[in-house]
């Protein structure tokens, strides 16, 4: 058995909150510069320009790239043959409390959905465990804006309704979404499982490196194909019109029951924020 | 079009914008956001004052995070306009003269922009950091318990917009992406 402290988790988390909402990860910066040249629009290449200023600033000065510094997504995947010495949903959570009062971030959480009183530390993370085998632990955090949260949908459709039902819900959701989501945007789809697993792999699939394709064929020709078709919807940067709506469509698929076909898709704002840690 | 405007801003100017005139926007304008809007509207609902005047005022929907030390303001970019739509009719019937925010307006938003002579602005969502550096100093003055969701007096200076929704109702998110669509 491998001892890892519950202090190394939070320490990990901290860091990870702050990095993340400070500059956005090599492959995401990298498909700025590919898109920003790809644009048509005159007003969508000055808003590319302006974005990527943008990220250099938040880097320079060290501020957040935005100021919604989101609610804290952490997935912790824990090998069997570790033990954590302390409790690890506390571990997580100090880690988010650090993180987001030493990094000036926002504090964006409410304690309770209807009477919304401000928890001031941004805790509680939402926090998705694993049991893996190994002896490591592999943490993500990943900061959710709620701008592009807010425009994400789940569709049960039925299973006549096939791939094609399965491109329409992708399109309804992204051209819905519109301007609100802060485009060019990431979208994240969970397609089989059930309606909370289909949710969990669209937001998992936003952590992906957006240079990735499915190991799946036809889930990486459907990605391809909707990136294609949602730059086509013409919402463009800023939801001003333009050729880049997307940056990358990232696609989970899992098993499912034979009555149905769950699609999620969770949309994510340009500032596709994930850091990735092994302890 | 580009145009260097004040705020608050006049009739007049508001006039003059069309949707997809760019803007440099510098003087007094204020933030608020979800939980502030519910409030302003709690306290017009009670026949009580606002704690700002709304008369020619810009509002800029935006809770920034928070500044380090010497600066005004941290990351300061606009949040999404529609969910302070319940409230906003109210507001620009009492004078209210443009908002800054981004996506899309209900009809009830664009009916109301019309009937006053007002204008809707979009920053540019997630580019806080940029923005920031357009705000030279930043005041709380009212609701100061609702953390970055407090009404703040900000002065600006060069502040860019793009003009979505003007005074006769049309809105460049409507126009703009049929030019570029192909699905």
């Amino acid at each position: 058995m491998r001892e890892i402290q519950a202090s190394q988790i939070t320490q990990a988390v901290r860091d990870m909150c702050i990095e993340a909402n400070y500059s956005l990860s090599p492959d995401m910066r990298q498909r700025f510069e590919t898109a920003a040249d790809q644009e048509e629009s005159p007003l969508g290449k000055m808003i590319f320009g302006q974005l990527k200023e943008n990220l250099d600033i938040a880097q320079q000065d060290q501020i957040p790239i935005c100021q919604d510094t989101g609610m804290a997504v952490v997935f912790v995947n824990v090998g069997q043959e570790v033990h954590i010495d302390g409790d690890l949903t506390a571990a997580v959570n100090e880690g988010v409390r650090l993180g987001y009062e030493e990094g000036y971030l926002r504090k964006s959480v409410v304690r309770d959905p209807i009477e919304r009183e401000n928890t001031r530390d941004n805790t509680p993370a939402v926090l998705h465990t694993s049991l893996v085998p190994g002896d490591q632990v592999e943490i993500t955090v990943a900061p959710k804006g709620f701008g592009s949260e807010n425009m994400s949908r789940i569709f049960m459709l039925k299973p006549a309704d096939g791939l094609e039902g399965v491109k329409q819900a992708i399109l309804t959701a992204v051209r819905d979404a519109g301007p609100n989501a802060c485009p060019p945007m990431v979208v994240g789809v969970g397609i089989g499982g059930t309606f909370e697993k289909c949710a969990l792999m669209a937001k998992h699939a936003l952590t992906r490196d957006v240079n990735e394709s499915s190991p799946i064929p036809y889930v990486r020709e459907l990605e391809q194909e909707m990136l294609n078709r949602i730059n086509g919807l013409g919402i463009g940067p800023g939801g001003l019109g333009g050729a880049i709506t997307a940056l990358a469509v990232n696609i989970e698929t899992y098993p499912t029951h034979i009555a149905g076909l769950p699609v999620a898709v969770n949309i994510c704002c340009h500032v596709n924020r994930h850091a990735k840690r092994i302890l | 079009m580009e145009y260097h405007i004040q705020a608050p801003i006049t009739k007049e100017t508001a006039a003059m914008l069309k949707a997809g005139d760019y803007v440099y926007i510098s003087g007094t304008i204020y933030t608020a956001r979800d939980a502030a809007h519910k409030r302003m509207d709690e306290t017009l609902d009670r026949g009580e004052t606002l704690p700002l005047s709304l008369e020619g005022n810009v509002i800029y929907y935006m809770g920034p995070s928070p500044a380090r030390e010497g600066r005004p303001i941290g990351s300061a970019g606009p949040t999404t306009a529609s969910r302070m739509d319940k409230y906003t009719p109210r507001l620009l019937d009492l004078g209210l003269g443009a908002m800054i925010g981004k996506g899309k307006r209900s009809p009830e938003v664009v009916d109301a922009i019309i009937r006053n002579g007002a204008v809707y602005f979009a920053a540019i969502g997630g580019a806080g950091a940029i923005l920031s550096k357009c705000i030279k100093d930043s005041q709380v003055i009212a609701y100061d318990d609702l953390g970055t969701e407090a009404i703040r007096r900000l002065e600006v200076e060069d502040f860019p917009a793009v003009v979505v929704i003007d005074s006769t109702g049309q809105n460049l998110y409507e126009t703009e992406l049929l030019k570029y669509r192909k699905e």
